[in-house]
């Protein structure tokens, strides 16, 4: 679960096309009345209603999600749940967006990544789920994730996975070149020098531009680039001090080509994560999951460490991908989609989830000796989750998303991708990127200020 | 990106048959007389060079399909390499999560046959009509036809969503095969093909004969626009079977997917915590995939160069 990547030109204008139509009438059509069901309801209303005989729509990618559903159905028979992946990210939003515009067509529960939350949450197309009493859950969450679902007042998702960032590296690379293991940015600028003068064909990391991984970083380097206030006014800064901070580091490592021109999740991107020429991951705390499953042959080779730090000594770390399930607006069995995502989320699936390779959210679970024990054999042994949790700790707070990301995103490559196609200044890049999402985000409605 | 590739390659290739059918009908005279072979070097390499690039993709598929999906990420794209798992691959693809391909597979052939075949008819009953008949309107009728031609399917996916919401038919087939009906390009081509390929004078002899209107296009009209017809489903095929936005738009239930959303929803489980990275799989599913439009290709080929109605033309 991550930020994934607009592949092609052709796609990103079909999304912008898509989420822009889809976009301004949904803002337009707020105040839009919701289906039957109850609008409210307690803990107790929500017991009640999972004893009645109900079928609950859930749109969701994730492959626990099916098993979750199962182990809910034995709990409460009278519930079916049926399960749908209509897409990965992106496409499932556009095809939420279009189902809240058109009034009909949403499930009753959909998997939101933290990122889009807001497009959804601020254009009154999700229930809050204050209004069921899951305001009190707060403290079983992280305090990142609690932060990215708490939106304008309301709750409008249960966090499932986080994704407090880490640096995955190849341990086999670091020892056949003698390098030591960064700690601070400036040294990991020096270990690609190392690296790339040993073997012109290994690289520190890879990146072409990818709009999750850059705010991400942003946000560990304290931007805080995006601000919405009462769901409308966004006031953006993408040269504040944090963004800044970011893109002159960044920007040492892409003009002195120190960075494999890869695209994350391609099969080369998985080559290079298993031969060696890409040596250091700076991503969520979901990725041991996904090495294992997309790098087999690389087993014992990777090693997890603190996400580099702009001063020696300090704590910082942000939040990459992960996201939460959220119940429609349009649902009309709300009591009951809301006690499937508290089951999801809070209750027996958290388990689940975390078994099938999700890195939990919830306090309980990431504090838990079992988790913290864990030795993985595919990180040689190592007590990855040690320095996981310690980075879900460690995430700066204050962040929070643009309500029309999933569209910004979308147009990253276009802008901020310019700098890294031409080895440029990535400040350029953000500013025009900030030029074209004030001109969307005007075009949609919102009140943008720069 | 093979798949796009593809698309690429195939809608050049759909372009060749129209323009070769005019100079067919210019060189019918000549090529009695056999065609004179003037060699140019520098033709014969840029040729060359445009084959290659054709079929370097094709190529790729073809070899990393012969590859576990370990295999895949640890040789050189361009050849093989390990143990030949192409039949693997195959039997894995086609029986991966209880066989959802093969249901992908139908799908699409289900919304090609009815989309593209209706789409061809549709447009030569209207084509023809345009041609053969006065009307009042008809200007208005070409402006909008030529209009409805500039408009990309992508722009119109998400009214049509909208629209069809209102009806209660999206996440059905029809949803797919409705929109799939209407090929504005498809229709023009015909009205221009039917101009010169249908002789009015034909069809004032089989009036005087006696025979009605419907039974003169399809007893006579219909074999006369044979070429232009064949032309026409091959680029609706083509366009059907790689459409790729609107499924993805209409359809939120995987059993309705057609092969290129099922194809993008393998590729995606390579990007989400936990899921199973089946490169391997998504390959060997897209050369599945374009064998049929391949097949079609080379099947219906003989038809454009048959030349049937330059002769009766002539008739």
């Amino acid at each position: 679960m991550k930020a994934p990547h607009s592949n092609t030109r052709l796609r990103r204008t079909a999304l912008a096309v898509a989420t822009g139509l889809a976009l301004s009438v949904s803002l337009a059509a707020c105040s839009a009345a919701d289906g039957g069901g109850a609008e409210t309801g307690t803990a107790d209303d929500i017991a009640a209603a999972l004893q009645e005989e109900t079928t609950l729509t859930v749109w969701a990618w994730a492959p626990a999600v099916e098993d979750i559903a199962t182990a809910f159905e034995k709990k409460y028979p009278k519930i079916t749940v049926d399960v749908v992946n209509a897409g990965t990210g992106n496409d499932q939003y556009i095809k939420l967006q279009n189902a809240i515009k058109a009034k009909s067509g949403a499930p009753d529960v959909a998997q939101i990544e933290y990122y889009a939350l807001p497009q959804f949450a601020l254009s009154d197309a999700l229930v809050d789920l204050s209004d069921f009493g899951m305001d009190s859950l707060e403290d079983q969450y992280t305090a990142s994730t609690w932060g990215s679902v708490n939106l304008d007042g309301g709750v409008y998702a249960l966090p499932q996975d986080s994704g407090p960032m880490a640096m995955f590296y190849n341990k086999a690379v670091f020892d056949q070149y003698g390098l030591t293991v960064p700690t601070t940015w400036d040294e990991y600028i020096a270990t690609a020098e190392q690296l790339h003068a040993a073997n012109p064909n290994a690289y520190i990391t890879n990146d072409t531009g990818d709009a999750g991984f850059a705010t991400s970083m942003i946000w560990q380097a304290g931007g805080q680039p995006f601000t919405t206030t009462d769901s409308t006014d966004v006031a953006l800064n993408l040269q504040d001090e944090g963004s800044k901070k970011f893109a002159d580091t960044w920007n040492q490592l892409i003009e002195n080509d120190l960075i494999a021109p890869t695209a994350s999740w391609s099969d080369e991107w998985y080559r290079g994560l298993g031969d060696g020429t890409i040596a250091t991951l700076n991503i969520g705390a979901w990725m041991p999951g996904n090495l294992e499953s997309g790098v087999p042959e690389a087993a014992g080779n990777w090693r997890v460490a603190p996400l580099p730090v702009y001063e020696a000594g300090d704590t910082a770390s942000a939040e990459n991908g992960g996201g939460g399930d959220a119940v429609l607006a349009q649902s009309k069995n709300k009591l009951a989609a809301a006690g499937f995502v508290e089951f999801m989320n809070s209750g027996e699936g958290t388990q689940i989830s975390i078994d099938a390779g999700g890195f939990p959210s919830t306090v309980a679970d990431l504090e838990s000796d079992e988790f913290l024990g864990y030795e993985s054999e595919y990180f040689g042994g190592q007590k990855i989750n040690e320095v996981l949790v310690q980075s879900a700790s460690d995430v700066v707070e204050g962040w929070s998303y643009l309500p029309f990301q999933v569209y910004s995103n979308s147009i990253f490559s276009d802008t901020v991708g310019q700098s890294y196609a031409n080895k440029s200044d990535l400040n350029g890049g953000l500013t025009d990127w900030q030029k074209a999402i004030a001109a969307y985000g005007n075009e949609q409605g919102f009140t943008v200020t720069e | 990106m093979s798949t796009t590739d593809q698309t690429q390659t195939t809608a050049e290739k759909a372009k060749a048959p129209r323009m070769s059918r005019y100079t067919s009908e210019k060189k019918a005279g000549k090529s009695n007389q056999g065609l004179h072979t003037k060699k140019s070097i520098i033709l014969t390499i840029v040729m060359g060079a445009l084959l290659i690039y054709s079929l370097l993709p094709l190529f790729w598929l073809f070899v990393n399909s012969t590859k576990t999906q370990a295999e895949l990420l640890n040789s050189f794209g361009l050849w093989f390499s390990g143990d030949f798992a192409l039949w693997d691959n195959i039997v894995a693809t086609l029986t991966y999560n209880d066989g959802v391909f093969v249901r992908w597979f139908g799908n699409t052939v289900l919304y090609v046959v009815v989309g593209a075949g209706g789409a061809t008819f549709l447009a030569a009953l209207g084509g023809y009509g345009l041609a053969k008949f006065n009307f009042p309107g008809k200007k208005a009728v070409f402006a909008v036809v030529l209009g409805a031609v500039a408009i990309p399917g992508t722009a119109l996916a998400v009214p049509t969503f909208l629209m069809f919401s209102q009806m209660g038919l999206t996440n059905t087939p029809w949803a797919v095969i409705l929109p799939s009906l209407i090929s504005p390009f498809g229709l023009y081509l015909i009205w221009t093909y039917a101009m010169d390929a249908v002789p009015t004078e034909v069809l004032e002899a089989a009036r005087m004969d006696g025979s009605g209107e419907f039974r003169t296009f399809f007893t006579i009209s219909l074999k006369l626009l044979a070429p232009g017809l064949v032309t026409v489903l091959l680029f609706t095929l083509v366009a059907t079977w790689n459409n790729y936005f609107l499924p993805l738009i209409m359809l939120s239930e995987p059993t309705w997917y057609p092969l290129t959303v099922g194809l993008k929803q393998w590729n995606m489980q390579a990007q989400t915590v936990g899921g199973d990275v089946i490169y391997n799989l998504v390959i060997t599913g897209s050369l599945l995939t374009i064998v049929p439009i391949v097949v079609a290709f080379l099947f219906l080929q003989r038809y454009w160069q048959s030349g049937l109605a330059a002769g009766s033309v002539k008739a």
